[in-house]
């Protein structure tokens, strides 16, 4: 019968030369390649005492942010958990009294932000969707609990620290754009 | 009386004005309405989003009128022709409006309890620009306590006047107005009066912006994370058709039940808006139909184009 393609190969069991039929070169060849991998560089490290250099735009643990006078920055809007795919996210609001302005920028503020690290699925979307600057991701990284009941991330883990040394830069994550809006001081938004 | 609005041809009762005439076209080409409110004689004529051009005054004078015109005030005459927005210069026009409501305007919306049901809100959103080029000041007022139901947002204010009318036609005696003028007009009961009648929180239904929000359901949730009902009680004082806002099993919000033009169909009473708050105060008919570009129909994918 006529082949299609004209492709196909011919095979048979063709007899083999006095090398191929000792072996030996075949043996060390494979050898080679074994050894050749022991000098390698290793694909793998050795957490947690070596860490991997993360990308600054990573999407890890968030962070609630303060702003420069250390006030929180998030109103507690809901804006972050209706543009959550998984429902992550849950708020409960409050009203800033007189004299707590110098913890709360405006007139609101959440009295309790949990984010559900289980459902969480790393997206960005609250980070995008959030009109207060308040809400970031990070490239830190989420670390693996007994119950689950500990990944229900409260303020308490979220909030950024008060303390200069601790604060959590995020600066490496906003847009050019982004940057030069923040330029204008005459803005609430950047004060 | 002939009218064509944007090519579309309706005949109307003489007296109707040319935006009552486009609400009865419906669809795209109805101008929006920020201080107009079909219920409150009087209304209309103050925020100027409604501007139209007519490019012929009527059969027996075909020239065209020289300016925009209101539409909410401006009545119909026999065969006159009206272009909304497939008029370029209209379309400028309502941009600028939106851009001058916006500029006194504080934009908190991530705080204000509003956001997601506001008029200027949406207004902006269909005709406004992105970023502001307004660097002054934005006006600032005291706050004042308007009484122990509603709160003033003064800043907020757009001076539509919808919330005056509505004490006026609604209740005997009204206790608060605009004072000032001008930049610094402002909302107020002057003699610290406090606005306590029965039919007084309406305004909050009426108003546009988050002027005038419901100090019970303040800071409580957000309109999208609630379910809005039809519901009904048997009351004295009002027909007790409303619409309750629900989180779970508890109502976190009650107010009137309003039309595809955000207008209030019956005025209800301050006993139900603030006072019944259990779920075994209402008779709860049926889901309320949320148009699907609404933020209140966000994560709810039954409400997917198509499905309502």
């Amino acid at each position: 019968m006529e082949s299609l393609t004209n492709r196909s190969k011919v095979t048979g069991n063709k007899k083999m030369s006095f090398l191929e039929w000792i072996y030996l070169p075949a043996v060390v060849k494979g050898l080679y390649i074994t050894i050749k991998h022991l000098f390698r560089k290793k694909a793998t490290i050795s957490y947690p005492e070596e860490k991997r250099e993360f990308s600054p735009v990573y999407r890890g643990l968030h962070v609630l942010k303060r702003d420069d006078a250390g006030r929180e920055r998030c109103t507690a809007c809901g804006l972050c958990a209706v543009a959550c795919p998984a429902e992550a996210i849950t708020m409960v609001a409050a009203e800033r009294k007189p004299g707590e302005e110098h913890l709360y920028r405006e007139e609101k503020y959440a009295k309790v932000y949990e984010i559900n690290m289980l459902r969480c699925i790393f997206c960005g979307d609250c980070e995008e969707a959030c009109p207060e600057e308040a809400i970031f991701l990070t490239n830190r990284l989420v670390p693996s609990e007994y119950q689950r009941n500990d990944l229900i991330y409260c303020k308490d883990i979220l909030l950024e620290p008060l303390d200069d040394a601790k604060r959590i830069d995020v600066s490496q994550r906003q847009t050019p754009a982004v940057k030069e809006f923040k330029k204008n001081k005459l803005l609430f938004h950047n004060k | 009386m002939k009218l064509t609005i944007d090519n579309i041809q309706i005949d109307v009762e003489p007296g109707t004005t040319i935006l009552q005439a486009a609400r009865k076209i419906g669809g795209k080409i109805v101008p929006p309405a920020m201080c107009w409110y079909s219920s409150l004689e009087g209304s209309g004529g103050k925020c100027r989003t409604c501007l139209v051009k007519v490019i012929k005054g009527s059969e027996k004078d075909p020239r065209p009128m020289a300016k925009l015109v209101p539409s909410c005030s401006t009545m119909v005459q026999d065969g006159m022709e009206v272009l909304n927005i497939t008029s370029p210069e209209v379309m400028q026009a309502r941009k600028a409006v939106v851009e001058f409501l916006l500029i006194n305007h504080p934009l908190d919306c991530p705080i204000c309890d509003q956001a997601g049901e506001c008029d200027l809100q949406n207004l902006s959103y269909a005709h406004g620009l992105a970023e502001t080029r307004y660097e002054e000041d934005r006006r600032t007022f005291e706050m004042i306590d308007i009484g122990d139901k509603i709160k003033l947002h003064m800043t907020r204010c757009i001076l539509c006047y919808r919330c005056v009318y509505v004490a006026d036609q609604l209740t005997p005696g009204r206790v608060h107005g605009v004072l000032n003028r001008s930049d610094a007009s402002e909302i107020g009961t002057y003699i610290s009066n406090v606005i306590d009648n029965e039919f007084s929180g309406n305004m909050i239904d009426v108003c546009p912006v988050g002027a005038l929000t419901d100090k019970t359901f303040r800071f409580k949730s957000r309109v999208w994370f609630t379910n809005p009902f039809d519901a009904h009680r048997h009351c004295e004082k009002c027909k007790g058709e409303a619409v309750v806002w629900m989180a779970g099993k508890e109502i976190l919000r009650v107010t009137g039940r309003k039309n595809a033009y955000g207008e209030v169909e019956n005025f209800i009473c301050n006993e139900c808006r603030f006072e019944k708050k259990s779920v075994t105060d209402w008779v709860i008919e049926k889901p309320r139909k949320i148009q699907h570009s609404s933020v209140i129909s966000q994560n709810h994918y039954e409400n997917l184009a198509g499905n309502g």
